[in-house]
């Protein structure tokens, strides 16, 4: 049976894989700045954003586990997959870079991901709905955290603006696969391209020049950094298969 | 959030940022108490810093963040006149009276 089959016969399963993927490893991303923000107070803002996101991709990846059935539960899902194998989206692989290229990141896929949790939590299938409507609130905090840096680092120094505009340029290639009129949520883009708007004005800030969409992730072609990402995340797993502590 | 409400809370502190000191109501009907403080460039993002560092683990339903510059502290130097005439007026405490069962946060 190909890869399209599976999809075709279980979509609950498909859309768990990409959703649960997608907050494990920008929840790993967040990770690597522990120790290393600009202050104890971000350091606790970026880990606690983390958190949440790795708890929502424990909450998908096991229902994932359970609809796919084949043994193989949501560590195992996270920590013995190779990288083609990942449904993430190719922004949250993206490397964090200064603070204001994390927060770029962080401010277009959270208006996004806040957009489309409210959507399933709404939605009819009773599963993944649950679990959608315990995140939409954590997901919003979010939005919010990174809106808000977005105005401040944009409406602050000249340094600030630079790096900010910077990290949104680096960003924004990977917007359009969001959206994808195939492997995306495409009716959501209005409502985000208007939220994206607005914090940009009130950040004094122009959008980013379009550029040509990079997509791939949800079929497993991804960029060289979800590699080296998974390399730092699956080691211990790997050298030692089942370790727990 | 104003820049002006931002400077005006400058406080003693090392860090570019102003310090603030943090008050958590642990639950409703509770008096908010104070916890710690934390660094914020203005009053939006020491809530959230404040959310971040003191309410992770649910010990509170409100917050407030005060300036510290704002905090008038009584002088060390000062300890004797104001406390020790305290100490020796034991009648002052109300130790001598039984508290009715059932009440509670005396």
């Amino acid at each position: 049976m190909t890869e399209e089959d599976v999809v075709a016969e279980n979509p609950i399963l498909h859309h768990a894989l990409r959703l649960g993927d997608d907050a494990l490893i920008l929840g790993q991303r967040l990770s690597e700045w522990c120790g290393h923000a600009p202050m104890l107070e971000l350091d606790l803002a970026l880990a606690n954003i983390g958190l949440d996101l790795i708890g929502q991709a424990t909450h998908f990846l096991n229902l994932a586990s359970e609809i796919e059935g084949k043994g193989r539960d949501a560590d195992a899902l996270a920590f013995h997959r190779d990288v083609l194998d990942f449904r993430n989206c190719l922004l949250v692989e993206q490397p964090n870079g200064d603070f204001a290229q994390t927060i770029a990141r962080q401010f277009l896929f959270s208006n996004w991901q806040e957009l489309l949790m409210r959507e399933i939590a709404a939605a009819p299938e009773p599963r993944l709905s649950a679990i959608g409507a315990k995140a939409v609130k954590e997901i919003a905090y979010h939005a919010r955290f990174a809106s808000e840096w977005v105005v401040r680092l944009g409406d602050g120094t000249d340094e600030s603006r630079a790096r900010l505009i910077a990290g949104l340029d680096w960003m924004w290639r990977f917007v359009d696969e969001l959206f994808d009129p195939k492997d995306g949520a495409p009716s959501l883009r209005a409502d985000w391209d208007a939220r994206i708007a607005r914090t940009l004005a009130e950040a004094s800030l122009e959008l980013p020049k379009p550029r040509r969409g990079i997509v791939g992730g949800r079929s497993g072609h991804h960029s060289e950094h979800l590699g080296h990402l998974l390399s730092e995340m699956q080691f211990l797993q790997r050298a030692y298969p089942g370790a727990t502590w | 959030m104003s820049k002006a409400s931002s400077s005006e809370a400058v406080g003693p502190t090392n860090s570019s940022w102003p310090l603030w000191e943090v008050f958590v109501r642990a639950k409703n009907g509770l008096a908010h108490k104070h916890v710690g403080s934390v660094h914020a460039a203005d009053e939006r993002m020491a809530i959230e810093a404040a959310r971040d560092v003191y309410t992770r683990r649910m010990e509170g339903v409100s917050l407030w963040v005060v300036p510290s510059s704002a905090i008038v502290a009584s002088d060390p130097k000062e300890t004797t006149e104001l406390f020790e005439p305290a100490a020796d007026k034991v009648y002052r405490h109300p130790t001598f009276y039984t508290i009715p069962e059932g009440v509670k946060n005396i």
